[in-house]
């Protein structure tokens, strides 16, 4: 069993089937830590790099969870398969497009992987479906702790967990979600949230993480203070002072799309559907784009037959590396604007 | 008042406490530069204190500053935006717990999960980070003269850790 087993099928944390997944498509809680001893990936030597990926690999494929996950060595790793990492959100870019030794540790479900050699020796996530921040962060302690039996991480009493950027040192914790916003940007009041979110010391950003603009009315919202707070409370804060009002904002403006523009709605809507259903030649970025309005219309109950894993399954194979790996060729823009649209109408019909 | 090396009128007025002894010394501008004392326009008072501090420790250019583990300066951290290693947290001390602080809402100490397997030496770090904390808290209240006893007291904490 490998994982490019599952590169047809989305991974358990876009499935949509988490709490309030109609807003929060998903959590993703991320810890840095970096081994006592070593320099920091970017300052050292190739020599010491292949060294701790040989020493983590080692004491990760050693213990408890040896039998669920699978290791990917960066550099014998092809190109397009980098990318589809990348596209399932399991590693960064910065570790896909890097150089020297690398690699990645998977959970075979997809909901948890750990980088190694990227910005800090030790980078580990857990995403999962919807708005699961403290359970995945249980997680992740959890795996924290197995990881310190045999492995001891740069600590000082002073600054806590030490990482190569102070801006990550102390709890070394990103806490993240992804949201759906497209009525609060339909009512115009995407600005308000985003001063909002400015003002409380959190990031916003869109679709595909640093320095990008939303697309498809998708946003992620995540902590920026990682030092002077427990990781319990910079959650807590999260989701109590910005998460939770930005999914009421969205509900009742949602609400509020059905109560008094339905006609509006209806349309951007159908017009959303029917051009995904019919189009010959389709870019990536239209497509998050119209999916955002068809995700919208299924959960507001205004399109019956099509189901959010549908739409799930498109968001992701359709995007550039899916596409290019599940047709087995390289392909340049307008094959893929095309044989995107072919596997559109495909899952449509 | 007159310039106590040459015949210029001072501007630089300057209060060293050594031993408990107070001596007050009045410079004039190329005097005082001469001396190794610079001032800046800008904020007086904490480079003051950084300038007598460093002063008294050798340390004269704060983008010569280097880590002795990993070789990185204080001007190559800031160019590339990373640290080198761990120690760097160390090497650096004010400057850098300065820019953690503006990074991070002003905080300076860390508070959350703790390793399970951390190592020995706990109660004169603790008594570190104590004295860092009133240091900077001295220094944000312009209170030299225990800024300055408190940095006496940590480099006579250092050693023993």
């Amino acid at each position: 069993m490998k994982l490019s087993d599952n590169y047809d099928k989305v991974g358990s944390w876009l499935s949509g089937d988490g709490p309030q997944s109609d807003i929060v498509i998903s959590s993703r809680v991320r810890l840095a830590r970096n081994v006592k001893g070593f320099t920091f990936s970017a300052h050292s030597t190739v020599e010491q790099n292949q060294h701790l990926l040989t020493f983590l690999q080692s004491k990760v494929m050693d213990s408890a969870l040896q039998d669920k996950v699978y290791y990917f060595c960066m550099q014998d790793t092809s190109d397009i398969e980098r990318d589809l990492l990348a596209e399932r959100h399991l590693i960064s870019k910065q570790l896909a497009c890097g150089s020297g030794p690398r690699g990645a540790i998977i959970s075979h479900d997809e909901s948890l992987s750990l980088m190694i050699n990227e910005e800090d020796h030790v980078r580990m996530q857990t995403v999962a479906s919807g708005l699961q921040l403290k359970e995945t962060y249980a997680i992740l302690a959890g795996i924290d702790d197995l990881l310190e039996q045999d492995v001891e991480f740069s600590y000082s009493k002073q600054y806590g967990y030490l990482t190569a950027c102070p801006t990550n040192v102390g709890t070394g914790i990103r806490v993240s979600v992804m949201l759906h916003l497209p009525a609060l940007k339909l009512t115009g009041q995407m600005d308000r949230v985003m001063r909002a979110t400015k003002d409380l010391k959190l990031a916003v950003r869109g679709f595909f993480g640093e320095g990008s603009e939303p697309i498809g009315d998708l946003f992620q919202l995540s902590n920026q203070i990682t030092l002077g707070k427990s990781e319990l409370e910079i959650i807590d804060e999260l989701i109590t002072h910005a998460i939770g009002p930005i999914i009421e904002y969205e509900r009742y403006a949602r609400q509020k799309l059905l109560e008094d523009e339905q006609s509006m709605l209806d349309d951007k809507v159908y017009r959303s559907l029917g051009t995904l259903k019919n189009a010959r030649l389709i870019s990536s970025e239209e497509t998050l784009l119209l999916l955002s309005y068809v995700r919208l219309g299924i959960y507001l109950g205004r399109i019956k037959g099509v189901t959010i894993d549908t739409v799930n399954k498109i968001f992701l194979l359709t995007q550039p590396a899916h596409l290019q790996y599940l047709y087995d060729q390289t392909l340049d823009t307008q094959n893929r604007d095309e044989y995107r649209a072919t596997v559109i109408r495909k899952y449509l019909a | 008042m007159q310039c106590e090396v040459c015949d210029n009128s001072a501007t630089v007025h300057l209060t060293e406490i050594i031993d408990g002894q107070k001596k007050e010394r009045h410079l004039c501008q190329a005097c005082s530069q001469k001396a190794g004392i610079t001032i800046k326009m800008s904020s007086p008072s904490k480079t003051m204190l950084n300038n007598f501090v460093a002063s008294k420790n050798d340390v004269s250019n704060l983008s010569e500053q280097v880590c002795e583990h990993c070789m990185l300066t204080w001007e190559q951290f800031r160019k590339l935006g990373v640290l080198g290693c761990s120690h760097d947290y160390e090497a650096f001390g004010e400057p850098l717990q300065k820019l953690i602080a503006k990074a991070q809402g002003g905080a300076i100490a860390h508070v959350g999960r703790v390793p399970e397997n951390i190592s020995g030496g706990a109660d004169n770090q603790l008594r570190l980070i104590q004295l860092r904390q009133e240091l900077h808290d001295a220094v944000e209240a312009e209170d030299y003269e225990m800024a300055a006893r408190l940095r006496d007291e940590i480099n006579h904490v250092l050693p023993q850790l």
